[in-house]
């Protein structure tokens, strides 16, 4: 049964993907689409408003610009919302300020598609807060990355890289505002609130007074799921029955999180002029998507021995998980918010066995590419699929291309910093905090398991991920701070090298492919795009995961908890 | 080399034994920075053992891991000293017939015998017949012989004389004859084989574009590794423990691409070496590597194609003739005729079934002439006659006979096919047609199918009409063709083919053939041909042979893959040694994690040492295939990567598993660790 729900969220993903990969292309490649009489007045006052020339293709260093002085001023605002929140309006709850630190990373956090949160919503954020500083961002956050995708897909495809004022307003309006609000109506006929009450006091059954908490949670929630963001309105994220109230809910949460970077790739395959370019990243996203989902489900299935002779538990492992949705739905829900760089959750992974805590943290080691997030999935996986295609032209004795274009010397630069400033984020940073007081202080539990929820914590951000193993206390200055550094290095250090490739790609001639030459739209490719991504990411982290969670699994075996 | 160099393989050897050491100088290591990380660890490790920083209870264990590392430097320098001593040898047999070379040059009327380095581009020098031509230029006086054998292991010598085609001359070479006036267009060091030395020559060669792409990809590659094992120690801090720094350094070391590291710069070399074997100069590393990307070639129908001479394919008889008698006369005919024609119509007419006829009387050559059109010889009474059917048809006529309407249809036929028509005659009667045929090369219809497996297109170019050039283009089996082709038509076709995305490759050796050979990417000149068709070029062919075009490209594309395949066969190599390495590391803070150790080595130190053995010693291993090159052959694109893939990619993985496993087994067994 779970594994036909499993297939049947395959299915749903590549259906829908489909068709929204469809439009995606449509509205990047200034094709008449079906909205055009209601956003296209709107979209022209903005850029004539804004001054903003629609025609012409930026350069690298205006793209870069352009795009970098958006997102500071963004984390700017945000960080201003939230330092000063008892100053502005709808508060009923009269939470106060947040610290100087706490307001900084959740500003990066939510501005860098991160949503890491080391602080709980219904007990920090007003609905200020949460609608016009942190809803927004999900918006923004998500069009950023969409932007950088469509940027780079026109580079390799040789049309320019386009304006990034125009490709983000138009993900925007175009995109993610319609559908967010079909979903958020969607959520609320499932009974997600939404509303600006103050907290509810109610009395238990049980006879105990218990806070419900309110707030406008459907709207906030659907830009959470599609735009990969996974900043929950509550702590508890979409474990919360006011979040994800549903198995259907649940359902189309975790398809929502695939949708738009599944459309991405089809969209790819559109400005390709060739599906199979688009289908064969698909593939190797799948490839690898089976197999964490299959090694995640496995090692939740086989419990925990100690737990079944305690009587606590038989079977499989439940600890931490929502009954409502069972093992299934909960490996499943888990592998595909860290596969793309979601970061939602519906139970806790932080009680996830060894193993599949070890998987989860692979996932976005690599970088957040099986299939990622809005946007970062595609453009994180075009490193592998860069440096794939140069090993594939080299073995084959030819000057390695893609798409009929020399991959060099620059090129390869930028692949191998996008690359390596994540992981020395992730590696760096845990190294750090494994040896200071401050990093220790934060930790809930011992032994390996301690530390891999340092290493969790860095690779969640680095990763632009979000989710955390939560025992670790992270709203200390020291964490904060750290983190914040390591979601911004995460996501801009492989953005700008991302735009440096488009825009050197798109200004090279492109080659013929002859009857011969190797592609990149075929089995054999998919296969060695897996491969590289697979070998380059345990390679770099096999010492690091060594001493977590393998070692803490071994350590289980033998009778041993932390 | 045809002719015979005497390349000493174990001076070379020793040499390169030498230079090995001589190379740790690190003025020479920064240059290959993979292996220069490795000279630091080493260097400072060393440094710290000697002052007793490592734990002196596992004395020995360091010192083999050090004098591992060490050996994995000297390796690589042996492998670089090796391809480059090699290289070197071939080019200085080369350069050997260029040196202590004098020249007469010319001040006015008066010559000065100088050595031939004093001489400087633009310098006149005369030289005569048993002399050696000092210099490469330009013939600008006279006509002489010269044997060029020096050069191309020809022997038959060739005339050069001034303007024209034939007016380049090679240094090294000889005059037999007479006496040329040369102007020297390239000075000494700069001549076409000085910048072929150069490229095999490893301290100037410059990398190539590729090259160069890789390099960054090994250097990120070890960055990310010396990222993963130099947070190792501040994580396992965590633990309140600590790993030796040496193993660290052993662990950082097994890991980074050094068999790659090592080798890159062999294989370049080698690759250079290679072509310089097929007596081939290139100008650049990056021209050789173009050529592996070509996709389309341009061939010459005469001389590349075909023979180009037109020869005798096969006979018709008409009214009844005999197909013996026909034969016989027509060995009669041709038995005093030089033409190339004339000699393959006796070789063909012999190699079938003639029958002799003895004919008395006194024998008169009559030879072919722009007038008659035909040749033949009178025997006594007997004229016999060969030529064009209208010649032959005047000549019958003279003895009242005539030339029917089936001899004509023949005639017509053969000319259709692109094939010359000769009608045999004897007085007034009509014997039959030889047709004669340009023949294609033997085997290049093969070495065609080859090239569109691998994905490269072929175009014939022709002066010939349509007709005749889509007959050949169809025995030879090109993919397409160009007739009745100008010195415009091939530049203008090249220029199209690069419009559509295509890397264009070209022979050439005429003066008209410079703009198109300046313009295609690879343009590959012949050494018989002119200097600004050299000039223009950036490949020499010493042997003057036109399919050496094919051979280059496939030169260029096994340089490539080398490099492909070895990288991929050292990524892969990690795996195996994170099996045994990360096991060995892991016991030290969790006992427990020994259910790890699946390779089942005898210890931890061995397991270390075992990897770091596997290491140095893969390297060595590799070298005769840096040299050699990955095998090559000729297949699609698609299975060459399948199966370099599953050589050195899945080869790759395998392979160190078995050798660590069994240099452990060696080692535990010798108590070396």
């Amino acid at each position: 049964m779970e594994v036909l729900d499993m297939v049947l969220f395959a299915f749903t993903v590549v259906v829908f993907g489909f068709f929204i990969g469809n439009y995606v292309y449509k509205i990047f490649d200034g094709k008449k689409t079906f909205l055009d009489p209601v956003i296209s007045p709107l979209e022209n006052a903005l850029f004539r408003i804004s001054g903003i020339n629609t025609e012409k293709s930026q350069s690298f260093k205006a793209y870069t610009l352009s795009m970098m002085v958006f997102n500071l001023f963004g984390i700017f605002i945000l960080f201003f919302i939230l330092f000063f929140q008892s100053g502005f309006w709808l508060n009923p709850q009269n939470f106060p300020n947040l610290s100087w630190h706490l307001a900084l990373n959740t500003a990066i956090s939510f501005v860098t598609n991160t949503n890491w949160q080391s602080y709980g919503g219904e007990s920090t954020m007003s609905y200020f807060s949460q609608m016009v500083g942190l809803s927004v961002q999900n918006f923004l956050s998500a069009a950023t990355g969409a932007a950088i995708a469509v940027a780079l897909m026109r580079g390799l495809t040789g049309r320019g890289i386009g304006n990034f004022y125009v490709d983000m307003t138009k993900t925007t309006l175009r995109l993610l505002l319609p559908l967010s609000i079909v979903y958020a109506v969607f959520l609320l006929s499932q009974g997600v609130i939404q509303n600006l009450s103050p907290y509810v006091e109610v009395t238990t059954i049980e006879g105990v007074k218990q806070t419900l908490a309110m707030g406008p949670v459907a709207s906030q929630e659907a830009i959470k799921m599609l735009g990969t963001n996974g900043g929950g309105f509550f702590n508890v994220n979409s474990a919360h029955p006011f979040e994800n109230p549903n198995e259907l809910t649940n359902f189309i949460q975790m398809f929502s999180i695939f949708l738009i970077p599944v459309a991405l790739l089809f969209a790819y395959g559109k400005f390709a002029g060739n599906r199979r370019e688009g289908i064969a990243i698909f593939g190797a996203m799948a490839l690898l998507f089976t197999l964490t989902l299959g090694s995640t489900y496995y090692a939740e299935s086989q419990g925990n021995a100690m737990l079944t002779q305690l009587g606590v538990e038989a079977g499989p492992s439940m600890e931490g998980k929502e009954v409502r949705f069972a093992l299934g739905a909960s490996s499943l829900f888990a592998t595909v918010t860290t596969a793309a760089s979601c970061g939602a959750v519906n139970s806790m992974h932080d009680s996830f066995s060894p193993l599949a805590g070890g998987v989860l943290m692979l996932q976005m080691m690599v970088g957040e590419v099986i299939f990622g997030g809005v946007g970062a999935g595609f453009y994180g996986m075009m490193i592998y699929v860069l440096l794939s295609m140069f090993m594939i032209g080299l073995m084959v004795g030819k000057t390695p291309m893609y798409l009929g274009k020399k991959i060099e010397a620059y090129e390869i630069k930028a692949v191998i910093i996008a690359l390596l400033l994540p992981s020395a984020a992730i590696l760096g940073f845990s190294a750090i905090a494994a040896n200071c007081a401050d990093g220790l202080a934060g930790l809930n539990n011992a032994g390996p398991h301690g530390l891999g929820e340092i290493l969790y914590a860095y690779t969640s951000a680095a990763a632009n991920n979000g989710s955390a193993f939560a025992g670790l206390t992270a709203n200390t200055p020291f964490y904060n701070v750290t983190l914040a550094i390591a979601m911004f290095i995460g996501r801009f250090g492989v953005i700008i090298p991302m735009i440096a490739i488009a825009a050197s790609m798109s200004n090279k001639k492109t080659y013929a492919l002859s009857s011969g030459s190797v592609k990149s739209d075929n089995m054999t490719f998919t296969i060695f795009l897996a491969f590289t991504v697979l070998i380059l990411g345990a390679l770099t982290f096999l010492p690091a995961l060594t001493f977590t969670a393998i070692a803490e699994h071994v350590l289980m075996l033998s009778g041993k908890l932390f | 080399m045809k002719k015979a160099i005497e390349i000493n393989n174990n001076e070379i050897f020793k040499e390169a034994l030498k230079e090995s050491f001589i190379r740790l100088n690190p003025k020479h290591q920064i240059k290959n920075p993979v292996i220069f990380a490795v000279t630091l660890s080493s260097a400072f490790c060393t440094v710290l053992f000697f002052t007793g920083h490592f734990d002196p209870a596992d004395f020995w264990f360091n010192l083999q891991l050090l004098f591992w590392l060490w050996f994995t430097v000297l390796f690589a320098n042996f492998a670089e000293a090796l391809a480059e001593g090699r290289g070197k040898a071939q080019a200085s047999s080369l350069r050997q017939t260029q040196s202590d070379l004098k020249a007469n040059r010319l001040i006015g009327d008066k010559a000065e015998y100088v050595d031939a380095s004093f001489l400087v581009k633009g310098d006149v020098v005369i030289v005569k017949a048993g002399e050696l031509i000092p210099i490469d230029g330009e013939v600008i006086e006279g006509v002489a012989s010269v044997n060029e054998s020096a050069i191309t292991g020809e022997s038959a010598p060739v005339i050069r004389e001034s303007g024209g085609d034939r007016s380049s001359v090679t240094g090294g070479t000889s005059v037999l004859s007479d006496w040329i006036k040369i102007r020297v267009t390239a000075a000494k060091g700069e001549s076409f084989l000085d910048k072929m030395i150069l490229l095999v020559e490893g301290a100037k060669r410059q990398k190539t574009p590729n090259e160069i792409a890789l390099s960054l990809i090994l250097i990120g590659f070890s960055l990310i590794f010396l990222l993963a094992v130099a947070t190792l120690q501040p994580l396992v801090g965590y633990f309140n423990s600590s790993f030796s720094l040496l193993v660290l350094v052993a662990l950082f070391v097994c890991l980074i691409p050094t068999t790659i590291g090592g080798l890159l710069s062999a294989i370049g070399i080698a690759g250079m070496d290679r072509l310089l074997r097929k007596n081939v100069i290139a100008t650049s590393g990056k021209a050789v590597e173009t050529a592996g990307d070509i996709s389309v070639l341009l061939l010459d129908k005469t001389g590349t194609i075909t023979f180009g001479n037109r020869m005798a394919s096969e006979f018709f008889t008409v009214n009844g003739v005999s197909k013996s008698e026909l034969l016989s006369y027509a060995i009669l005919s041709s038995q005093a005729d030089e033409t190339p024609e004339g000699r393959s119509i006796v070789t063909l007419a012999s190699s079938m079934d003639a029958k002799p006829i003895t004919l008395v009387g006194e024998e008169t050559w009559i030879a072919f002439s722009a007038d008659t059109r035909l040749s033949g010889v009178n025997i006594g009474d007997v004229h016999i006659r060969k030529g064009a059917m209208d010649s032959i048809a005047a000549f019958v006529e003279l003895y009242e006979g005539m030339l029917d309407t089936q001899c004509r249809s023949i005639c017509e036929k053969i000319a259709k096919e692109g094939a010359t028509p000769l009608v045999i005659a004897v007085n007034g009667r009509v014997l039959g047609v030889v047709m004669l045929k340009d023949i294609v090369k033997p085997g290049i219809k093969a070495k065609f199918a080859e090239l569109r497996l691998m994905g490269i297109k072929t175009v014939m170019i022709t002066g010939d009409n349509p007709l005749t050039a889509a007959a050949i283009a169809a025995e030879a089996g090109v993919d397409d063709f160009v007739a009745e082709a100008t010195p415009e038509t091939k530049i203008r076709l090249i220029q199209q083919y690069q419009k559509e995305g295509h890397l264009v490759a070209m022979t050439g050796d005429g003066t008209n053939d410079a703009p198109a050979l300046a313009q295609a990417d690879v343009g590959l000149a012949m050494n018989s041909g002119t200097q600004s068709a050299k000039e223009a070029a950036n490949m020499i062919d010493l042997d003057s042979s036109p399919t050496k075009l094919l051979e280059i490209v496939e030169v260029g594309k096994q340089l490539l893959s080398t490099r492909g395949a070895l990288t991929t066969f050292s990524i892969a190599n990690d795996v195996a040694k994170y099996f045994a390495v990360i096991p060995a590391l892991a016991v030290i803070i969790f006992p427990s994690l020994a259910v790890l150790n699946i390779m089942d080595l005898a210890s931890p130190k061995s397991a270390i040492l075992s990897a770091v053995i596997f290491n140095a010693l893969i390297l060595v291993a590799l070298i005769p295939v840096a040299l050699r090159g990955a095998a090559f052959k000729a297949q699609s694109e698609e299975a060459a990567l399948r199966r370099n893939l599953a050589i050195y990619g899945l080869g790759g993985i395998i392979t160190p598993f078995i050798g660590i496993k069994l240099i452990d087994m060696v080692i535990s067994a010798l108590g070396m660790a």
